[in-house]
């Protein structure tokens, strides 16, 4: 192949409450069976990006354990692997990574080391599938310094929290904010960038030399009228997870027969750590509709539009209804839970009553599990 | 800083460094022609058990659980599907630098090649294997059966009785164990006698075909009986053990052991874990079964299904109902369809409106629309009545069942089949349909 990857996971926000305590975003489970970093992980692995390294930096405890071996996405290779590179104290350096650029920078030995020609930058809150060869076709068609991929939010999506940018018509950059008030545009970007690698070890070193830290404000936005940036448009589906609301959309999507076509049916197929559980069971009582269930799970109620994870137990007489119940949960009998997010390994008491009635409710109760 | 120290300066390096106390040696090699259709084209070990499971696992997580990590597995009939589920044991943690799991089959020598004809006939064939590892104990496993049993414990048994051999042995009914060979022992487990399939047992303690060897009896009792056809472990080797007056030992089992051996017990043994607490729990935590599986999504139940008294696999969708069955992996099941006491296998697509009653449904079978299976009268099975006796109705894998089709019970379907292969659309209980190319 001829790029590495570099997938920046070390990202947390406020926005995503309480669900982010435990673990960086990149770790959040999605669709059951699967952590976000999985997608990232699998595109480049299905592309042929053969070395990919993965900063990380908040909380990592979560996202390490999902990666303690490389061998889910076929990255145990003795042409490549997998790289977790999290910060280090050094003789030149004692700082925490102070931005996407820095962290780059801080392990800049990596890029150094390697001797793809390109590398293509992605992060590990994305839900998407995408081959980046056609992205590294496309930087290499336009003779671009840096490719950014974009997508066209819908009109009704606030897209506020995205970098929004505007092309020309040969898909050059003409204007790129990040986060504006009033967007000018609904072109965002998906933080998914193809660029050289020696242009890019160039460009990092100089922003360190300056003392700047961040790569879309310190680099794309500062050189976009010095450097050839194109926008690679992409059509199919992308969706970001970073709030609740983000988070609970993307995970209900799934529910929906073409989401779950083209991600679990359609080759190529996303990847993640296999855990050696049993198969599902479904006992006398259960009464499932429009869901996913994982494996490992029991299920004793009723379940309706919602997302079971792994090795959840559902007792006698539970309602589950539009909520995502996240792994190793264990929900005693007669509980209601309605437009919830439950957090991984609750323990929910019986007969308990939890409804978000306006917007999601992160339901975590740390209950003592008996076990017998 | 010196980090190695060589203490044996003179000896060629690594000599005397590989022993292994206790080496495994699994017997995976037969056909069993008992389970009809689902072993035409796999061994028994490799077939399919519990939704994601193959028959092996057990034997091989029994292994690794009890910390017994070097492996040999031997194959003949059929190994495909049993290579490639096995490959380098990553699934079991069998990949190891000394020892690990290693697929055994019959090979050509020099002088006197010939297939394994035998249980202890194939061990014979790979005397060097053993010996490689320089084990204390052999421990020879059968791979045709469901249970978990921890061998360490077996292995102290054997130890603390200085037994030359041990075997494994569970009480049964009087009434069935003239099925069984059967061991004679006194109350401290030493074995006096042994019969095989009595008419009337004087014990009720049944060899599970788990045998505990001290290494060198074994070697020397191979070689020593080398020259006997189909040289056999309960007929030739322990009778030699105990005719020589070694101590021979039964260390008795009481926990959950299934031999599925017939469709009926296969079927049966599936049936168990869908109990509420099932005798044999997948769900605990201690003593996990591993087994190789992809990376699959979560099943999906639709909207207008039902689903009660299951296990279901991943990647699997429900658009229909099932009721009292065991569902593998990447399973399709159409809207309409009804789905009752039955074993589907991974990979398998039923269409919209089907009914499949007490049904084992091989791997990668395709069924069409408005098709019915199990049907209609109890009739015996008309080419192998042995096998196919208890109402189940068997579908071998790859099979394609065309739309419309009603196919009775005890009736064995296997390969592609169209409209035009059936009178009416019908195939009467106790029919065989397998097509050229697909023989038994």
């Amino acid at each position: 192949m001829r790029a590495i990857g570099i997938i920046l996971a070390g990202g947390n926000n406020h926005r995503m409450k309480e669900l982010s305590q435990k673990r960086a975003i990149s770790a959040m489970p999605i669709a059951g069976s699967y952590r976000s970093i999985d997608f990232a992980l699998s595109n480049m692995s299905n592309s042929h990006v053969q070395r990919v390294a993965v900063f990380t930096q908040y909380n990592a405890r979560s996202l390490n354990e999902h990666l303690s071996s490389s061998k889910w996405w076929d990255f145990g290779r003795k042409q490549g692997g997998l790289f977790v590179f999290t910060p280090t104290v050094t003789h030149e350096n004692s700082t925490w990574y102070r931005g996407t650029a820095d962290a780059i920078y801080q392990n800049l030995n990596f890029l150094k080391n390697s001797h793809e020609p390109y590398v293509v930058i992605a992060s590990g809150d994305c839900v998407y599938k995408l081959d980046y060869n056609k992205v590294l076709e496309y930087h290499i068609a336009k003779k671009a310094d840096v490719t950014i991929v974009c997508k066209e939010m819908e009109e009704s999506e606030n897209v506020e929290r995205y970098g929004i940018f505007k092309m020309d018509e040969e898909g050059r950059i003409e204007e790129f904010e990040e986060k504006p008030i009033n967007a000018k545009s609904n072109t965002i970007s998906c933080g998914i960038y193809v660029i050289r690698r020696r242009q890019l070890i160039e460009l990092i070193e100089k922003c360190a030399e300056e003392n700047q830290h961040d790569f879309v404000k310190d680099v794309l936005i500062r050189y976009k009228d010095h450097k050839r940036i194109y926008g690679y448009k992409m059509k199919e589906y992308w969706r970001n997870i970073a709030t609740v609301e983000d988070y609970y959309k993307t995970n209900m999507d799934f529910l929906k027969p073409e989401v779950r076509d083209y991600f679990f049916r359609q080759y190529p197929d996303i990847y993640s750590k296999v855990d050696d559980l049993p198969p599902a069971k479904h006992n006398v009582g259960a009464n499932i509709s429009n869901s996913l269930i994982s494996s490992g799970s029991i299920i004793n109620g009723t379940v309706e539009n919602s997302i079971i994870f792994k090795k959840v137990f559902v007792g006698n007489n539970c309602v589950i209804r539009n909520s995502i119940i996240l792994n190793d949960v264990y929900i005693g009998d007669n509980t209601h839970i309605e437009n919830c997010i439950v957090e991984s390994r609750d323990t929910i008491r019986a007969n308990s009553y939890h409804h978000g009635e306006d917007s999601i409710k992160i339901v975590i109760e740390k209950n003592e599990r008996y076990v017998i | 800083m010196t980090f190695f120290v060589f203490e044996k300066l003179g000896t060629v390096r690594g000599e005397g460094m590989i022993k292994k106390e206790m080496i495994a040696m699994l017997l995976a090699g037969g056909q069993g022609s008992r389970l009809g259709v689902l072993t035409a084209k796999v061994a028994k070990p490799a077939v399919a058990f519990g939704g994601k499971y193959r028959i092996i696992d057990f034997p091989l997580s029994n292994c690794i659980n009890s910390g017994v990590d070097t492996v040999g597995v031997l194959t003949q009939y059929q190994p495909l599907r049993l290579n490639t589920h096995i490959g380098i044991g990553i699934p079991w943690d069998l990949d190891r630098n000394v020892g690990g799991v290693t697929v055994l089959p019959p090979y050509e020598k020099s002088a006197n090649s010939e297939w394994y004809t035998g249980t202890a006939n194939a061990i014979f064939q790979n005397l060097d294997y053993m010996d490689n590892y320089n084990p204390e104990y052999v421990l020879i496993l059968s791979g045709d059966h469901i249970y978990k049993m921890d061998y360490e414990v077996m292995l102290d048994y054997h130890k603390s009785r200085g037994a030359s051999v041990t075997i494994a042995a569970m009480p049964v009914p009087y009434e069935e164990a003239k099925r069984f060979g059967i061991l004679i022992a006194d109350e401290n487990g030493k074995i006096n006698d042994f019969e095989e399939k009595p008419e009337n047992p004087r014990s009720n303690l049944a060899s599970m075909g788990i045998y505990i060897f001290n290494w060198k009896l074994l070697k020397e009792a191979l070689i020593a009986m080398a020259e006997q056809p189909a040289l056999d472990f309960g007929k030739h080797v322990i009778p030699y053990c105990h005719e020589k007056g070694e101590p021979l030992y039964a260390y008795e089992f009481n926990g959950y052991w299934k031999d599925v051996g017939t469709l009926y017990s296969y079927w049966e043994a599936n049936m168990e874990l869908i109990d509420l607490v099932p005798e044999f729990n997948l769900y605990e935590e201690y003593w996990k079964i591993y087994t190789r599986s992809d990376s699959l999504p979560p099943q999906y139940i639709a909207s207008g299904s039902k689903v009660e008294k299951c296990i279901i696999g991943e990647g699997t969708q429900i658009m229909g109902s099932v009721f009292n069955s065991v569902i593998g992996c990447g399973v399709t099941i159409g809207e309409g369809s009804i789905v009752k006491d039955s074993i589907i296998m991974n990979e398998v697509v039923i269409g919209a409106n089907c009914e499949v009653y007490k049904g084992i449904i091989a791997e990668n079978v395709v069924i069409g629309n408005h098709v019915k299976l199990g049907i209609g009268d109890e009739a015996e099975n008309e080419t192998d009545p042995h096998i196919y006796n208890t109402g189940l109705v068997t579908v071998g894998e790859k099979s394609v069942i065309p739309d419309n089709v009603t196919v009775g019970k005890n009736s064995v379907i296997s390969g592609i089949m169209s409209a035009s292969d059936f009178d009416n659309a019908f195939l009467a209980s106790g029919k065989t349909m397998i097509k050229a190319g697909d023989d038994l």
